[in-house]
């Protein structure tokens, strides 16, 4: 039964381990592209993207309620992915409507990223308000449809092994949508005229102006493209786990740390560093003794949980990476262009 | 309007809106209020240092925060002796490896040129590391928090008195600054933002899960205060002539013995609250005034002008000789001191450590609020922003509610739309303090006491 054992370890992994990292780290980043590419192209660390990211998911979770009122529903899919759309729509008008009122004005006194920074603070506590006022403060589940694709019971039964996987319908939406929303990204950054455009406006700004790219198009273009990854991200993240502010504003540190890690500024640092954010919150916070059982003999079964930190600590692992990439490589793991 | 007249004008204010406190709600209302004004003062000058003489974004005030509640319970806090009769061993074994191995992991990464070796180290020092430090630390923890865990199930302090801990706070604050600062202030000011953030969520994290040092979310209460009791006072002979001489008039009004008795008895219990919030006063003042004093005379130094010169022109600092990394170093420190001395004083003030209290917006984004709008740069702009903001945050809640009843005043009492009016109302305060941070940064980018620059 030696392979059985082994077999099973590995099942194991697969459902505590890999399974939820992936989907976490999808999430992760969707959202830490749209930080990075606001930090690209409009030159500022934005303090109200996690808040950002609650707004559009407020908004994809009023046009559920919308819908299912209506009857109209997804089928085996959640409701939430018909909302999405709309949603996106609205939040990347708020997304324009707060550039017109706050940042086009620091924008034309070319004011230092700092400035921006703070503005953005402000942005963060009238975001923080709004989403507050209109949906509460309390946590909301929004999901519908189908739960799982693999259950437990059944993988085991099926294979007749002593682990189950699980896999959610959500997990597996989540790995595909973002495979989606990345792949037509980079074609758009790479092959349209433009993704090409901004990448000129965020590589040197004034030879940009010079070859007649119109900023203001760019700038608009940057909060589309930032609503629209910052909103999938935050329904995903919602339609895994659960929809509450406090816990979006939180994932502003992960997100920061995916993208310093990645390098920031990077589009394809943002996506690797996400994954790495969350493939290390995950791996140092599982307890390995289960696993440990099934692979060791009897006589070297480990006596303590296996656990490098308590799950208290996940934003400190974040943080570790964060100095760790910081001390031995301050570029980030993708050395390219820092703006 | 002249720039000499805004200070006193703006102070006028903030007295004018204090003392419309305290005639419409209560007298004690607006002295709890003035005490936490102070202690957000004294915060908004830490940060101020930091970022206004330094430019340095600090986003980490929440940690430095707690690090002063920390300090307070465990200097104040008297030791558990059982704990450290069973226990103590293993926690004081489990803190020499810890200490040892990171000197080891430091001695490695500046002593060893070979990657290969210098790597391997690393990796074998960290697991024996944490493999002793679990050996250690687990067992010990447990039997910590199996001790009376009702009513302590932690280490306890020293048992010293409350107000050495402003001292030692500012010590532990500097220190945690200094490791931060090394890692972090080589690199640019956006990350310094954001691992101060990270910083900060790390020491909340630590204070709400190691229940072995600070009780953790079980919370620590009743800690010891350096100003009278209540109910000392109202049994004390003195305070209760006192209060009969003060309010003699009102005294002698009354017309039988034993409405005077219940009138004075009344008067005393009243008293007696507002007698300790001054004492508070008192001392959150002059600790207030110690700081500002001190901050002035840095600010004027040549050290000071050094700083100002190091944040409005960087390479020309630099080409001057100037260290600047060194320079941001101190400031860095000092500023993150402060702000630890007002964290043991808030939770002096408190009586009680609550880690599940600590919030990045209240305690981290409110504090740079104040620096901003009271104006970067100036010490005098920090109080008088930690005195506006403060009131504002405070004031905010009654007001918000006023203004939602207002809009459903036309609905009927069920109305749902009204009740969700109502319930949304404590949401309004981050929406003013966004308006305001945003309307101030447009229109008054300086702040309302902005920066002097002395010209010679």
């Amino acid at each position: 039964m030696e392979n059985f054992e082994f077999i099973n370890a590995m099942v194991l992994l697969a459902n505590f381990v890999i399974v939820p990292a992936l989907s976490y780290g999808s999430q992760l980043a969707l959202a830490t592209l749209s930080l990075t590419i606001i930090y690209g192209v409009l030159r500022f660390s934005n303090f109200a993207q996690a808040d950002w990211m609650s707004f559009g998911t407020m908004a994809t979770i009023l046009f559920t309620w919308l819908f299912q009122s209506a009857g109209i529903n997804a089928g085996i899919l959640p409701t939430a992915l018909l909302a999405l759309p709309f949603a996106i729509i609205v939040t990347a008008l708020f997304c324009l409507l707060i550039d017109r009122s706050v940042y086009s004005f620091y924008r034309k006194q070319k004011s230092q990223p700092i400035v921006l920074m703070i503005v953005s603070v402000g942005v963060m506590f009238i975001l923080q308000a709004v989403v507050r006022f209109i949906i509460g403060p309390n946590d909301r589940k929004f999901f519908d449809g189908e739960k799982y694709i693999v259950h437990a019971l059944d993988f085991k039964n099926y294979f007749g092994l002593e682990e189950g996987l699980t896999i959610k319908s959500t997990q597996l939406i989540t790995v595909i949508v973002a495979l989606v929303a990345m792949i037509s990204l980079f074609y758009f950054l790479q092959k349209t005229k433009l993704g090409k455009s901004m990448r000129a406006y965020s590589n040197n700004e004034d030879l940009a102006l010079l070859s007649g790219i119109n900023p203001e198009k760019i700038v608009i273009v940057t909060w589309i493209i930032s609503s629209i990854l910052i909103t999938t991200a935050g329904v995903l993240y919602g339609l895994d786990k659960s929809f509450k502010p406090f816990t979006y504003f939180n994932l502003l540190l992960p997100m920061f740390a995916a993208a310093i890690v990645g390098g920031i500024g990077s589009p394809i640092g943002a996506v690797i560093g996400g994954y790495v954010i969350a493939f290390s919150e995950i791996t140092l916070t599982y307890a390995y003794k289960k696993f440990f059982v099934y692979l060791l003999p009897e006589s070297l079964e480990p006596s303590g949980l296996m656990q490098v930190l308590s799950t208290d600590y996940k934003f400190a692992i974040s943080f570790i990476i964060l100095v760790i990439v910081l001390i031995v490589r301050p570029t980030g793991i993708v050395r390219g262009k820092i703006i | 309007m002249n720039d000499e007249l805004r200070a006193p004008i703006a102070f006028t204010i903030m007295g004018i809106l204090l003392a419309i406190v305290g005639f419409t709600q209560s007298w004690s209302v607006s002295l709890s209020v003035i005490n936490l004004c102070i202690i957000s003062s004294i915060m908004a000058i830490g940060v101020n240092l930091q970022w206004g003489y330094g430019g340095l974004f600090n986003a980490g005030v929440m940690g430095f925060t707690a690090l002063g509640g920390l300090t307070a319970v465990l200097v104040s806090h008297d030791p558990i002796y059982e704990a450290w009769d069973k226990a103590g061993v293993g926690i004081v074994i489990s803190a020499i490896i810890f200490v040892l191995s990171i000197t080891a992991l430091l001695f490695v990464f500046r002593n060893i040129e070979n990657k290969q070796i210098r790597n391997t180290l690393i990796i074998l020092i960290i697991v024996f590391g944490l493999i002793g430090i679990n050996n250690f630390y687990g067992p010990s923890i447990d039997i910590i928090e199996s001790i009376n865990p009702a009513k302590t199930g932690f280490l306890g302090g020293l048992g010293l008195p409350i107000i050495f801990s402003w001292l030692i706070a500012a010590v532990v604050a500097g220190l945690v600054a200094w490791v931060i600062g090394k890692i972090t202030l080589r690199l640019r000011s956006d990350y310094l933002a954001i691992a101060t953030l990270g910083i900060s969520e790390i020491v909340i994290a630590i204070v709400k899960h190691e229940d072995w040092l600070s009780r953790g979310v079980k919370n620590v209460s009743g800690l010891d205060r350096p100003v009278p009791y209540e109910i000392e006072l109202q049994q004390s002979e003195w305070f209760l002539n006192l209060v009969e001489i003060i309010n003699f008039s009102k005294l002698e009004a009354m017309q039988s013995l034993s409405s005077r008795q219940d009138l004075l008895n009344d008067l005393v219990i009243d008293s007696s609250g507002i007698f300790v919030k001054l004492c508070y006063a008192g001392l959150f003042f002059s600790v207030l005034l110690l700081i500002f004093y001190l901050s002035q005379l840095a600010l004027n130094s040549p050290w000071g002008r050094m700083l100002r010169a190091i944040r409005d022109n960087e390479e020309a600092a630099s080409a001057m000789g100037k260290n600047i990394f060194a320079q941001h170093l101190q400031i860095f420190i000092i500023g993150s001191a402060i702000i630890g001395i007002a964290g043991a004083m808030l939770t002096t003030l408190d009586g009680q450590f609550t880690p599940g209290s600590y919030r990045p917006l209240r305690f981290t984004f409110i504090i740079w609020l104040m620096v901003i709008i009271g104006g970067s740069g100036n010490n005098l702009g920090s109080i008088f922003g930690g005195f506006f903001i403060w009131f504002i945050w405070i004031e905010a809640e009654p007001l918000s509610i006023g203004f939602m009843n207002m809009l459903a005043g036309g609905l009927e009492y069920d109305n749902p739309l009204r009740m969700h009016l109502l319930g949304s109302a404590a949401h309004l305060r981050l929406f003013i303090m966004g308006l305001l941070l945003l309307l101030a940064l447009r229109f008054m980018p300086k702040g309302v006491i902005p920066e002097k620059i002395q010209k010679k």
